[in-house]
């Protein structure tokens, strides 16, 4: 068992990345960014409701840890959820549409931005209640121990949601037991408006496990390839058989807390700052023109092919029809076993 | 292509807002990301950000404009390059939001009766059928063993549950049949273990948890009514959690306020769920099974006072009872009193007094309180035409208010006196003997009822 602070494997892990990857990294990226950008926009046409949590400046969490992934691994979260339901190959057509609350959507309009579940790509939500996501994390992983299978579970929480009893808890039975889960805290700093250091005096999140006996480490979230160094550095550990293991990745998200966050618990200044200093996205970009992988006009051709591909799950999820007003009283109980696995 | 931006919505509930300041001014340059305007809501002043890139062509709403409609033009965005007479040519936009479809008018509930009551009144088992004389205790051990015998997929967790063997014995000799894998310890961690367990039904497994006592399950009632019971509603059907969450409920004796609470109601309120809370030996092991097998999650209140008592249970293999049907233990045309788990033996007692007074009164055994048996309380009602309910519960928001609610609705003119609810006290339980005999319903409370609704 360690704790270490800050990740050694970042620029080495850059020396070896291929260009395919590094352009991936940039799309799948940017494809969150702009769709964030678009429901941010569609949120202010009245046409999402609620609330709506946006996960800009946070892309190279989910990106770099799902390029850890193989098939059969889950994932679950909270209800900052987009971004995670995006990096693992969910269709934005379908996010969009259940966010405008349409038939189309993945939960038939009846979960909204923050209760969304796609059993075909094991994401088990998108969860509205801080914390709650982390026992049930545990669960899956519990479950595919059990089956005997070697897949993991990504157990993603926030900052906010560390300081909750059932996270350790959770510790506690996910090291006893030696279960397949990667604790992922993405800590943006922010637990709505209360920041890390007014929330606690233990501020290094990945040394909290040390109490259980879980090894852990901080990783730098605004670099995917540190996070995907990382990612791969826990996974390899569960996988392994030998339990859980935590990644407290250093984020940072540029909008609010929700919509309707004013946001004044930090200056302007401080996001600007990150967003000109550290943004993610301009990393990879900047490492594919200096590595000569990409050119001003092949990276604009990408740009251009993801704002389409959310426009037209905007105009998808503006088309598709409210729910039948009889799926108010179905799926309120299964006749039959849901095929879970 | 000159775009209008429109006066956002801000917060879930804003209508309209004050421009309280423009952050640009016409001729600016405008990236994604840059503030344009600050907006107060009704909540807070906010922020707006530009979501494409573009100049400032017009400014359509002046700063310190006060009741600004959502969706309201305010300002028109041009192109690199395009003139701004452009502006003047966007179109009018098309109101974003619909107006809200309909409803159905009426509120109904998701397992409301029919107008006509048809009770079910087959047999639980064929006549017959070979009885052996078992604890409810036995019973309930069984059927778990059974059901963990028929699919490899049902494991049960709980504290002391393997090594212990139960701490009322009810897991007893389990461990040794199934082992570790599938009888499982947990540590003291009822929030955690019930999240744990809801994650494992969502991967695939059938996993029964145990409770020490349900009174320990409110730490963990987020993760069974949020996480549990919400889940496939939420998903549009996608995934939910079947799984049994069971343990002894209500009162035993001299534990105190803490440990002596019925939480039936609670439970029952809850749509997702499913609630059962047995009386019998027989009813406990039908009932069990029917539990581990359903698709849903499924809350299993068990009486410590019960586990003890020996009833008679059909000695054939697969036996289940069905959700939804209750059981009517005693027939009689003057009375019916509803009940279920331990009340029913106070319904049976008060009963037994009554008719050496000549009252003859219907015990009806609800068995399950989600799905509710309406239609044979219903049927009973409508031909003795009163009614008293036990239950141990408090009494305010009861089961007894709902079912007095139900039978108001659907047998108003079949009744001859108010319907009474016979329930636990409106206080928490008390230690001391003489006080917490009284804070229990009782036999002679139900007679007492009874008498007033029959006008004895």
């Amino acid at each position: 068992m360690a704790a270490r602070k800050g990740s050694a494997s970042s620029a080495k892990a850059g020396a070896n990345v291929s260009a395919e990857e590094l352009t991936q990294y940039y799309r799948d990226m940017l494809l969150i960014r702009r769709f964030e950008e678009k429901a941010g926009q569609l949120y202010g046409m009245g046409l999402i409701g609620g609330f709506c949590h946006l996960y800009i400046g946070q892309e190279a969490v989910v990106v770099g840890l799902e390029a850890a992934a193989k098939e059969g691994d889950k994932r679950v979260t909270s209800y900052r959820d987009h971004g995670h339901m995006l990096a693992c190959g969910m269709d934005p057509k379908g996010v969009m549409a259940e966010l405008t609350g349409r038939e189309d959507g993945y939960s038939k309009g009846k979960g909204g931005s923050m209760h969304m579940f796609s059993k075909e790509k094991h994401f088990y939500g998108g969860h509205g209640i801080v914390g709650a996501q982390v026992p049930i994390g545990a669960g899956l992983a519990f479950s595919d121990k059990y089956k005997g299978n070697d897949n993991v579970t990504f157990t993603y929480f926030g900052d906010g949601a560390a300081n909750q009893g059932q996270v350790a808890e959770t510790y506690n039975m996910a090291q006893l037991w030696d279960l397949p889960v990667v604790f992922v805290i993405e800590n943006n700093q922010y637990a709505m408006g209360t920041s890390v250091q007014r929330a606690t005096k233990s501020p290094d999140f990945y040394e909290r496990g040390i109490a259980y006996g879980i090894s852990g480490e901080e990783v730098d979230g605004m670099d995917v390839l540190a996070v995907k160094a990382a990612g791969e550095k826990a996974v390899a550990h569960c996988r392994a058989g030998k339990g859980p293991y935590i990644l407290e990745i250093k984020t940072y998200r540029y909008r609010g807390h929700s919509m309707s966050d004013p946001a004044k618990y930090r200056t302007r200044e401080e996001v600007q700052k990150i967003r000109e200093e550290r943004d993610a996205i301009e990393h990879v970009r900047q490492l594919l023109l200096t590595g000569k992988h990409a050119t001003e006009d092949d990276l604009k051709a990408i740009d251009k092919e993801i704002k389409g591909i959310v426009n037209d799950s905007a105009e998808f999820a503006k088309e598709s029809p409210e729910p039948a007003l009889e799926e108010l009283w179905t799926d309120i109980y299964a006749d039959v076993a849901p095929q879970n696995a | 292509m000159a775009t209008k931006i429109l006066m956002p919505a801000l917060s879930p509930t804003m209508e309209e807002g004050t421009l309280a300041k423009w952050l640009k001014k016409e001729g600016d340059t405008v990236s994604s990301g840059d503030i344009l305007a600050e907006i107060e809501t009704d909540k807070a002043t906010m922020e707006f950000e530009a979501v494409d890139e573009g100049v400032l062509g017009k400014i359509l709403v002046a700063e310190g404009t006060s009741g600004v409609k959502v969706n309201d033009p305010i300002a028109v965005m041009l192109d690199e390059g395009e003139d701004a007479s452009a502006a003047d040519e966007a179109e009018a936009p098309k109101a974003a939001a619909e107006s809200p479809a309909s409803v159905p008018a009426q509120a109904k509930s998701a397992d409301e009766p029919a107008d006509i009551p048809r009770p079910d009144t087959s047999p639980d088992w064929p006549e017959g059928t070979p009885m052996k004389t078992q604890t409810v205790r036995e019973a309930l051990r069984d059927a778990m063993a059974e059901e963990m015998r028929r699919d490899e997929n049902v494991y049960l967790m709980g504290e002391e549950v393997a090594e212990y063997q139960g701490a009322y014995k009810i897991s007893q000799g389990l461990l040794d049949e199934f082992g570790a894998k599938r009888v499982i310890d947990t540590p003291i961690t009822e929030h955690g273990f019930a999240g744990l367990g809801v994650g494992a039904a969502f991967g695939g497994l059938r996993p029964i948890v145990e409770f020490m006592t349900f009174n320990f399950a409110m730490q963990a009632i987020d993760q069974i009514i949020n996480s549990a019971a919400k889940t496939l509603y939420m998903s549009g059907g996608q995934m939910g959690a079947p799984m049994v969450f069971r343990g002894p409920n209500g009162a035993a004796a001299r534990v105190g306020a803490q440990h002596s609470q019925d939480y039936g109601a609670w439970y029952a309120q809850i749509p997702g769920l499913k609630v059962v809370q047995p009386y019998s030996a027989a009813d406990a092991k039908g009932l069990l099974k029917t539990a581990i097998r359903d698709p849903n999650p499924v809350i299993f209140l068990e009486n410590e006072i019960l586990y003890g008592r020996s009833f008679e249970v059909p000695d054939i293999e697969d036996f289940t009872i069905p959700f939804g049907k209750a059981k009517i233990w005693r027939k009689g045309s003057d009375v019916t009193i509803v009940s279920w788990s331990i009340g029913v033996s106070h319904a049976l007692e008060a009963a037994e007094k009554l008719a050496k007074e000549g009252i003859e009164a219907e015990v009806i055994d609800l068995r399950t309180l989600r799905p509710i048996d309406y239609d044979t309380v219903l049927a009973s009602v409508m031909k003795t035409n009163r009614c008293v309910t036990v239950e141990e519960g408090f009494p305010v928001a009861s089961m007894g208010n709902h079912l007095s609610a139900v039978i108001m609705e659907r047998a108003f003119d079949y009744l001859d006196a108010p319907v009474i609810n016979c329930t636990g006290k409106d206080v928490p339980m008390p230690y001391a003997a003489n006080l917490e005999r009284l804070a229990l319903i009782t036999p002679d409370e139900v007679v007492e009822a009874v008498k007033k609704v029959t006008y004895r």
